[in-house]
């Protein structure tokens, strides 16, 4: 019973919150009045005079592109040169030595592409320096560079015969001011009064009870950097263990509000685009279809988990739910989440490209396991990140519109745009390159010894190990089956580069698809338009992610997590 | 190309100071303010001396005291981790049947089943609680080891027992190092 309240809490808080941030994040975009330009519209106008941009000049999809990289590229080097040199840099109480090149590498590529990816632990690695100038400042920009390149899309949609699709500086340094830091502020502050720690002294010390032993506990500014790293959909921990450490997310309210924020600006950027494009329901039928596939395998995670382990059942160990025990496979899950929230959170961090944890997905049942690494396969689509969900979700609208249009003989389009070969080439592509950087990372890495050597749970599950870290990689997720050794050169330099492909080969079709929209002419709707808006154009759109998804992961899920189930329950 | 550059350095400059700079100090600043309790680690003070924090497990294996979740970290609070053992580890078995068979010897006569969370390892490895039925189960032991009465040490479990927040969210628990200073008459 409680189970159903948490979740109607839950999807119905997401929901409420869906139409008024979209509203205000259409009219930050659109350029409308808004109260916080007080503030922020000096800073904003101060920004761009001393960047030297003309907020008002526009830029083809090329162009567009180029800003994109360079800036992605000139961050990805700064984080780099942050953690080499952070032993001669300041605000580094715990005397952290420079990290690894390859896992610096790995790190830094990991943060500028959204995926937070984390092959080190952070109390362990990172000062507080490097964690606030790298990881904070990365989380803020990545996520911001997603949402410029979602709404380059938008204008190639809404715009028609003009090459221009908006400015990349202006869409960015909106989306960080006006969007991320307000958001953050707030939750940040929420977190402290839960728990979580934001202090620059160093590590506390205390004398355990029992041993009486000096006991030293990891704290640093962790609340700044968490409250991003969910509303970024970015995922990457202030501690090793990311959400579930009692002081990143000590309570179930601070639970709460981060899977919130997990999935708050994906899902509120369906109804700006709805807004956009002059039509909402077009925002809610693509909602709909996330929600509608998210519900349906979370139901399926909390059912696998809540039934346990059955070699448990063999030992004679409780593991019946009732209202003194949560019950159900607690290897590697925390008491305060329970079964109901680290199901919960571990589809909706999949679901998004977002990938923090609250629970160790290696220990989950094959099942539980299955729900979100298949999440991650879908291409980050399901709610996904923030921007890329949504400009991923419009690729596979794109083909579905085409497949309906060739069912029944007529020229595809979409909102007022005919879909032609040009566009389905690309969408073609941003389909496919994740599905291959996934299946051939890991077949690279299964026939390599550097591969197999770092792998942690025996036979299928430690095949399910490095799959998952390849659909995490090449989907710009970042959780893991953490048991993996991946803090390795082998993983680091491979995973970077899935992680490099994955975001960036995605991102430049969908800014080239916006740039050859906007070129179009837009076409009244007739009788033979197919509307994209109804149920029935939801469950083919279902239809299409679910057999592209199936069709092109089932074989290697067969081999990890599906048949360790049937070895347990077989 | 080169247009676009002195932008993306700026910016890329500007932005880090806002976001990397400003907002966290902002923060810090902040939540010194209103909650420097919680912003520090929730530490447990007492008469001057700090008992380790609120939010952060310790080692319990003594019969007396109330023990906490197995911990994949050897709770090292400065070196967080699970155990990442796959549902059908051998390993996973070993160490949850060597984890009964040291509660079962602590306490033979104990007639209770034992709770799932008793014997596996926490996600962080640093879990403050247990579930209410995981204190419930271990009542016998402490109350014969540590000398209190069955019916003192279930009214202190009792007392330390937090439900669920609002009554709705998260799960019912005990925090184990509150309650093992309670034993000790220390709170």
């Amino acid at each position: 019973m409680n189970t159903w309240i948490q979740m109607i809490f839950y999807f119905g808080t997401l929901l409420i919150l869906t139409r008024p941030l979209g509203t205000y994040m259409a009219k930050v975009y659109q350029g409308e009045r808004l109260i916080l330009d007080l503030v922020l519209g000096p800073v904003e106008r101060f920004l761009y005079r001393l960047s030297g941009i003309d907020p008002r000049s526009e830029m083809t999809w090329k162009t567009y592109a180029v800003a994109m990289l360079l800036f992605n590229i000139i961050g990805l080097i700064a984080v780099y040169l942050l953690q080499r040199l952070q032993g001669f840099l300041p605000l580094n109480p715990q005397g952290l030595g420079a990290v690894s090149p390859d896992s610096a590498w790995n790190t830094a590529v990991s943060f500028a592409t959204n995926t937070n990816w984390q092959g080190y632990g952070g109390e362990m690695t990172m000062s507080y320096l490097t964690q606030m100038l790298g990881m904070t400042v990365q989380n803020f920009v990545s996520a911001a560079t997603g949402m410029a390149v979602m709404l380059a899309l938008i204008r190639g949609i809404t715009r028609h015969t003009t090459k221009k699709i908006g400015n990349f500086w202006v869409d960015m340094t909106r989306s960080v001011l006006y969007i991320l830091l307000p958001l953050s502020l707030v939750l940040a502050m929420a977190l402290v009064s839960q728990g979580v720690v934001q202090t620059f002294s160093e590590y506390q010390t205390a004398t355990s009870l029992q041993s009486g032993e000096t006991q030293l506990i990891a704290v640093g500014p962790a609340a700044s950097q968490v409250a991003i790293k969910q509303l970024g959909t970015n995922g990457g921990g202030f501690f090793n263990v990311n959400s579930s450490h009692p002081l990143e997310n000590p309570t179930p309210f601070s639970n709460f509000f981060q899977m919130l924020s997990i999935l708050l600006i994906p899902a509120a950027l369906c109804y700006t685009y709805g807004k956009m494009v002059g039509d909402t329901r077009q925002g809610w039928a693509l909602l709909a279809v996330m929600t509608i596939v998210l519900v349906a395998l979370l139901g399926v995670a909390i059912w696998s988990e809540q039934n346990g382990n059955p070699m448990f059942n063999e030992m004679g160990i409780d593991q019946v739910q009732s209202a003194t025990n949560p019950g159900g496979n607690m290897e590697g899950k925390e008491v305060r989440f329970g079964i109901v929230n680290s199901s919960l959170w571990a589809t909706v961090t999949t679901a998004a490209s977002n990938g923090s944890v609250n629970s160790m997905h290696d220990s989950f049942m094959p099942l539980g396991g299955l729900v979100p690494m298949w999440m991650i396969q879908l291409g980050e689509i399901i709610y996904g990140g923030v921007g890329s969900g949504l400009y991923g979700m419009l690729a596979f609208v794109i083909i579905a519109v085409f497949v309906s249009g060739l069912m029944v003989g007529r020229t595809p389009e979409y909102l007022g745009k005919k879909i032609e070969a040009y566009e389905m080439k690309m969408a073609s592509i941003i389909i496919l390159i994740p599905v291959m950087v996934v299946l051939i990372g890991t077949a690279v890495a299964l026939m390599s010894e550097a591969g197999r050597t770092t792998i942690f749970n025996p036979s299928a599950h430690g095949f399910s190990e490095v799959l998952y870290a390849f659909s995490s990689a090449g989907n710009n997720n970042g959780s893991a089956f953490a048991g993996l050794g991946a803090n390795t050169p082998f993983y680091n330099i491979a995973l970077g580069i899935a992680m490099l492909i994955a975001r960036y080969w995605l991102a430049i079709p969908v800014l080239a698809i916006a740039g050859s929209l906007a070129n179009k002419k837009k076409i009244p709707a007739s009788a033979g338009t197919l509307p994209t808006h109804t149920p029935l154009f939801i469950v083919w759109v279902i239809g299409v992610i679910i057999i592209v998804g199936a069709l092109s992961f089932l074989p290697a899920l067969a081999l990890g997590p599906i048949v360790e189930h049937l070895m347990i329950f077989g | 190309m080169k247009a676009q550059l002195r932008p993306a350095i700026t910016l890329l400059a500007l932005l880090t100071i806002i976001t990397g700079a400003v907002y966290p100090l902002t923060v810090t600043g902040l939540a010194q303010l209103l909650f420097p309790q919680q912003a520090n680690g929730s530490l447990i003070v007492i008469d001057g001396k700090a008992y380790g924090s609120e939010l952060i497990g310790q080692q319990f294996d003594d019969p007396k005291y109330f023990w906490g979740r197995p911990s994949a970290a050897g709770y090292n609070a400065t070196a967080s981790s699970g155990s990442n053992y796959g549902p059908m580890n051998p390993t996973l078995e070993e160490v949850v049947q060597a984890r009964i068979e040291a509660l079962q010897a602590a306490d033979p006569n104990n007639p209770l089943s034992i709770p799932v969370d008793l014997v596996t390892a926490s996600a962080s490895g640093l879990d403050p609680h247990i579930s209410v039925a995981a204190a419930l189960y271990q009542v016998s032991r402490v109350a014969t080891a540590s000398g209190l009465g069955e019916a003192e040490v279930t009214s202190l479990v009792e007392q330390y027992t937090e439900g669920r927040q609002l009554g709705i969210f998260g799960e019912p628990r005990v925090n184990v190092l509150l309650l093992n200073l309670a034993l000790d008459g220390i709170q």
